[in-house]
């Protein structure tokens, strides 16, 4: 993300300064110095359901929910990018709204009911949007490609709601349109850059709910 | 990241007690921020209190005719609420214009209040910063310093606080309404909830130790045309450059708030006298003493500029 150090750290400088904090917690600062390494982990347990499915976990309270879904559930359709909140390549739905995973603690989710990328349609039977990201071409790589999707099927649901965005013009009144959708879909970064292909299939989707 | 323990508080107060007791705990809200921060060890919490599930996710009217807005409201929820996009659509506009849609529906109105400086150097473990470390000094003075504040900073920090719920809040005149531990309440106006960064850019509210924010409440409405602009490099999904939280009234009088300039959302009611003589006057009375530095002197241009654009906006 060029142009804007504050969310513009690079996937590469994340991952090392987290390995400059794992490898030499004495030189990642004076709280770090204050967590001797000894620290045993807390575990704590936790249950929700995840694709229909009830689950129960005991896990180290730092867990992510996009740690607990891919290390401990092993649906490793939701990807880890940054961690850190800003490609958006983890979001889920918990309760219908789409959240980034990396940022929230699956201790935190008791009684939710989660949906992932596996959970929204499978190689034989695909969700529209999978379907239309197929047809569209809407993505290279394909990384980001689980988070665009659980994020563009929660997005239409926003604008059905009436949530308005940056760009309403009038905020009593949303409309769906191309802008609307670039703007919701902002916090789903594609490197590979497919993103027009995108706006056309989550356009194809939303004019045949409509 | 450090290891904590974890609890789910059973009341306000309770939470708030909780926290006094343990100098090493930390509330936790949709933790888009404080996760964030605890993965770089920036933050290293030994304990958490999760604050979610106490009642403060209501949006309640006063009785004087206003807003109560629980502390966990979501800013999507907020954002979206009939009667805020009506009457305070400045706060509609301003948390629309943060963050991504994923972030909005896990952060909170206290969270947001309360989310940390996205200064590259507090970020950086390796950099000295007194924000993060009192007293080790402060890379980003002589540093790059285009994303820092111009106005009210000190020899010790020039961050500036990132939010742009905060901005419209300060022109909505809010106040934030808190618990302590021994279970007393109060009321902070906006206008003292933040602070300037002084010798202590660390401290960065009027909170104390343990003190949990319960709602923020708006007074009844102003009317007026409400505005909020956000100058960024990117048109979504970037902080701001500068930005302006605006009211704008019939007769040419109004309100006028600025983000992205201070370690604070930077409102003067001296400079809102001068509205009706025009937009330059009352910026130029908004960025008197400006401090600015080579790399970000443009963001005095572009404050003038976005100012003079939403009053001409509002008095259309
Ligand atoms: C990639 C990215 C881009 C962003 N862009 C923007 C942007 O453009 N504009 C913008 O304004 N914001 C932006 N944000 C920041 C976002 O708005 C904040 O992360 C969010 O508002 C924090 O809310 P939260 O509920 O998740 O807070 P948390 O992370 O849970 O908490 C933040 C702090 O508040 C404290 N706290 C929480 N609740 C209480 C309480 N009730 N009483 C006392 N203390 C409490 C916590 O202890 C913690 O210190 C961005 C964030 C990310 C990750
Ligand atoms: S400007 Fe403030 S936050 Fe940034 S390095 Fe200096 S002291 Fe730290």
């Amino acid at each position: 993300m060029p142009g804007s150090p504050d969310i513009g750290t690079s996937r590469r400088d994340v991952f090392l300064a987290g390995a400059a904090c794992a490898a030499a917690p004495g030189a990642a600062g004076a709280h770090a110095q204050n967590a001797a390494a000894a620290e045993a982990p807390s575990m704590t347990g936790v249950a929700f359901t995840v694709n229909g499915t009830p689950r129960n976990l005991v896990l180290d309270t730092r867990t992510t929910l996009l740690d607990a879904l891919r290390e401990h559930l092993h649906l490793t359709g939701s990807k880890k990018g940054c961690d850190h909140g800003q490609c958006g390549a983890c979001t889920v739905m918990v309760g219908g709204r789409r959240i980034n995973a990396c940022l929230s603690l699956a201790v935190m989710h008791e009684g939710d009911t989660i949906t992932t990328i596996e959970g929204l349609g499978t190689p034989g039977d695909l969700h529209p949007m999978q379907s239309a990201f197929i047809s569209h071409d809407g993505y290279q790589c394909g990384y980001c490609t689980p988070g665009q999707i659980c994020s563009s099927v929660a997005m239409l649901e926003e604008i059905k709601a009436g949530i308005p965005s940056h760009v309403s013009g009038d905020l009593n009144r949303v409309a769906l349109s191309e802008a609307e959708i670039r703007e919701r879909m902002s916090g789903n970064i594609c490197r590979c850059g497919a993103y027009s292909n995108i706006v056309e299939a989550i356009v194809e989707v939303a004019g045949r709910q409509a | 990241m450090r290891p904590f323990t974890y609890e789910r508080a059973a009341s306000p107060a309770e939470a708030a007690a909780a926290a006094a007791r343990n100098p090493e705990a930390r509330f936790i809200a949709g933790g888009t921020n404080l996760l964030d921060l605890m993965k770089l060890r920036i933050e290293a919490p030994a304990h958490l209190i999760d604050v979610n599930h106490l009642g403060l996710d209501r949006i309640e009217e006063t009785p004087e005719g206003g807003l109560r807005i629980g502390a966990m409201v979501r800013n999507t929820d907020l954002a979206a609420h009939a009667k805020v996009r009506r009457d305070y659509a400045v706060l509609t506009r301003a948390l629309v214009a943060g963050a991504s849609g994923q972030l909005r529906n896990k952060a909170t109105t206290a969270g947001n209040l309360l989310q940390r400086t996205r200064c590259p150097y507090f970020y950086d473990t390796d950099m000295a910063c007194n924000k993060r470390s009192p007293g080790a000094g402060c890379a980003a003075i002589g540093g790059f310093t285009r994303h820092h504040a111009v106005l009210g900073t000190s020899d010790a920090c020039i961050a500036t606080h990132p939010s742009d719920m905060a901005v419209a809040l300060r022109v909505l005149d809010a106040s934030v309404e808190t618990v302590k531990a021994d279970g007393t309440t109060r009321s902070i106006p906006m206008a003292d909830f933040h602070r300037l960064p002084g010798d202590t850019p660390h401290v960065e509210t009027a909170l104390e130790q343990g003190e949990l924010i319960t709602a923020v409440t708006l007074p009844p409405p102003a009317g007026g045309v409400q505005l909020y602009r956000k100058v960024r490099d990117r048109a979504s999904y970037a902080f701001a450059l500068v930005s302006v939280a605006a009211i704008v009234q019939r007769d040419g009088s109004g309100r006028v708030a600025l983000g992205g300039v201070a370690h604070k959302p930077w409102r003067l009611e001296a400079a809102e006298a001068e509205l009706k003589r025009g937009a330059k006057p009352a910026s130029d009375s908004l960025l008197a003493g400006a401090r600015p530095t080579p790399h970000n002197e443009f963001k005095l241009r572009l404050a003038e500029r976005a100012i003079a654009s939403v009053l001409a906006e509002g008095r259309n």
